[in-house]
């Protein structure tokens, strides 16, 4: 049986070379740095949920009905009537979210290890188009159960587009395909969601995984591996990726898949955060619901854009506040000047902003779930302004600080000595 | 540190997301009382199905609650559809708008929307009202277009307004219900009918969500296998990793 296979692999080997060198060249002889820590194991587990997605997307084509008048009974027909057809839509939308939680820990282990730094600017910035995309996926993606919380989140974001001075109701106009969201809007957020937005993801998977294996994978010391390298060439701190990392990252998938299923199949809706509420009443363009907020993901921008105060009566700075806050992350690469990668060799200077810019992110992210009056009103002597819109202004301009003033706090922090090889 | 990361990450998820207005009681439903589940479809067909469709739900899917289909098209079809049809109704959504001014929603995810506990509490908080329409008004959802239903079960409530001054020349507002006239129940065996139908109507809303958690825990078991398994193949390869 062995020589058999063996020999049908000669057959192929002889005709196709480039699967071997292929598999050679990204598994069997790509050397990653042996001390991989917990934060590693996210880019594995990105691509894992996309593959989840595409296939519980694919079943969710079969039975979904991309029509304004059917969509929302599709979606109840799925979860009712189609054999395990619960199963596919839960594992498709508890999928949204454990994406967006997979790869904010991802980028964030960027910004721990410095791992956009040269040469691997271009692996981030391929990064940044995913997280860009999965954005576009993930919006598009929601206005198809049809719910309220679609529609009107729908509407508020292509408003947005509105705001553009000049072009901004025409471009919002062929956005939507009509004067509100409607049928034309949901068969081409159907046509964008399934296929065109996941072939772009796709390919710069590719290319973000393509650009990894050039300049090969940073580690938790920020250190080159390929300076030190043994007779045969092969680096000194290198394992090969198979077998090592492949075995290592079947087990980081399946403690994330009983994560998963926890969510899945006992808090499928996660408190509202994940499915909400809101979203059980099929969309109806007369009645706005009082309180609309966008998916857990999102809220950040989203809190960003109510406390930018509108200027000249639009809403257009708060636009370009919340796009800017996203284009920025292209600049990280080069904002940093620290001497060292990875946060075990910075100073107090650079540690100290990565968690005031974590907590401004994570209390935009609540802040934007929740009402602007949830905190009450300063008294009088502030002109009785929200106090979480002041502090929501407070988090922008610290998530902004982060990044603006990071060419200088960076340059000036102690860093401490980096060692040759690496370390535990 | 790195705990402190960790937890300020996560923080958003711990706040779960709520919304504010009239207190509400908490719905003392199981989903596992097939008895009760019973009693709730019993109620929903006679009193809310008069209005109220379930579009999404089948007659036939009913024998999750443990009965057969003779006894469902027996007991719960008055309108001779076959049961394997959706709980459908004949009054057009268009009428039903000019009587009650919106049309009475479908109750399919109803439960989903508003919570177990929205409906228990609504259930139980109509008073008479004689500047509205009906007649009848809620505490739960002040000048809601539907009547009090379950009205000849409960009996007639009225509203008392309590007004307690408190410091600071602010007033403390609280709303009581009293009793106006006595229903056919009394008011543990009308708490008992509203928790059965909430219990119902939060079945409706997701059919397969007892069976999804104990699929849940078959599943969560088969990955604990895995991951002894993958885990002791991880030390073995890794052994040689200096």
């Amino acid at each position: 049986m062995a020589s058999r296979l063996m020999s049908l692999w000669q057959w192929v080997d002889s005709r196709m070379p480039t699967l071997g060198q292929e598999y050679r060249k990204h598994l069997t002889e790509y050397y990653a740095p042996k001390n991989f820590n917990f934060w590693y194991f996210f880019g594995s587990l990105a691509l894992l949920v996309l593959v989840m997605q595409i296939v519980s997307g694919i079943f969710l084509t079969m039975n979904y009905k991309p029509d304004a008048a059917l969509a929302f009974g599709s979606v109840e027909y799925i979860m009712r009537d189609v054999p395990g057809g619960w199963i596919i839509r839960y594992i498709h939308s508890t999928g949204a979210s454990a994406f967006f939680v997979v790869v904010y820990l991802h980028m964030f282990r960027a910004m721990l290890y410095g791992s956009h730094r040269q040469p691997r600017e271009l692996v981030w910035i391929f990064g940044v188009l995913i997280y860009l995309c999965l954005m576009a996926e993930a919006f598009m993606g929601y206005l198809l159960p049809w719910g309220q919380m679609s529609y009107w989140g729908a509407q508020v974001i292509v408003n947005l587009f509105g705001t553009i001075p000049f072009v901004g109701p025409d471009l919002a106009l062929w956005i939507r395909g009509d004067y509100v969201i409607s049928d034309a809007t949901l068969n081409r957020f159907f046509a964008f969601h399934v296929i065109a937005v996941p072939l772009v993801l796709l390919g710069l998977v590719v290319f973000h995984l393509l650009a990894l294996h050039d300049v090969g994978s940073n580690n938790p010391d920020g250190i080159e591996i390929k300076k030190k390298k043994d007779a045969n060439g092969k680096p000194l701190d290198g394992i090969p990726f198979h077998p090592y990392y492949t075995v290592k990252d079947i087990v980081g998938a399946v403690v994330f898949l009983a994560i998963f299923a926890v969510v899945m199949f006992f808090i499928p809706n996660m408190g509202g955060y994940f499915l909400e509420a809101n979203n059980f009443i099929p969309a109806n363009s007369l009645q706005t619901p009082a309180h609309i907020a966008p998916l857990w993901y999102f809220t950040p921008f989203y809190s960003m854009l109510r406390a930018v105060p509108p200027l000249f009566n639009s809403q257009f700075p708060g636009v370009m506040v919340m796009g800017l806050a996203v284009l920025i992350l292209f600049a990280l690469p080069w904002l940093d000047r620290s001497p060292v990668k990875s946060i075990r060799y910075r100073g107090p200077i650079y540690k100290g902003a990565l968690v005031l810019f974590i907590a401004s992110f994570a209390v935009l992210a609540y802040l934007g779930t929740v009402p602007t009056n949830i905190w009450g009103q300063f008294g009088d002597w502030l002109g009785g302004i929200e106090r979480a819109t002041i502090i929501a202004r407070v988090g922008t301009i610290l998530y902004f600080a982060f990044f603006l003033l990071m060419p200088w706090y960076s340059r000036i922090d102690k860093t401490k000595p980096v060692p040759e090889r690496v370390t535990k | 540190m790195k705990k402190l990361l960790i937890a300020l990450l996560f923080a958003p998820l711990v706040c779960w997301a709520e919304e504010g207005g009239y207190r509400l009681d908490h719905a003392p439903i199981d989903p596992n009382d097939q008895v009760s589940l019973q009693a709730g479809a019993r109620t929903f067909v006679n009193y809310c199905m008069g209005c109220h469709s379930a579009n999404f739900m089948r007659y036939n899917r009913l024998t999750d609650l443990g009965l057969t289909e003779q006894e469902i098209k027996d007991n719960l079809i008055f309108t001779g559809e076959k049961v394997g049809e959706t709980m459908k109704i004949a009054m057009p959504p268009k009428e039903g708008k000019a009587w009650f001014g919106v049309a009475p929603p479908d109750l399919s995810v109803e439960a989903r929307a508003r919570g177990a506990d929205w409906l228990y509490t609504y259930l139980r908080s109509f008073y008479r009202d004689p500047k509205t329409t009906t007649g009848w008004n809620n505490l739960v959802f002040p000048n809601v277009g539907m009547p009090h239903v379950l009205w000849t079960l409960q009996g007639e409530k009225g509203l008392k307004v309590v007004k307690t001054p408190e410091e600071g020349g602010h007033e403390r507002v609280e709303y009581e219900l009293t009793e106006i006239s006595k229903g056919s129940q009394n008011t543990v065996g009308y708490d008992t009918t509203v928790r059965d139908l909430v219990n119902f109507l939060v079945y409706v809303g997701e059919p397969a969500a007892t069976s999804r958690e104990r699929i849940g825990i078959v599943v969560l078991f088969v990955l604990l296998i895995l991951f002894a398994l993958t885990y002791a193949l991880k030390k073995e390869y890794w052994k040689d990793v200096k």
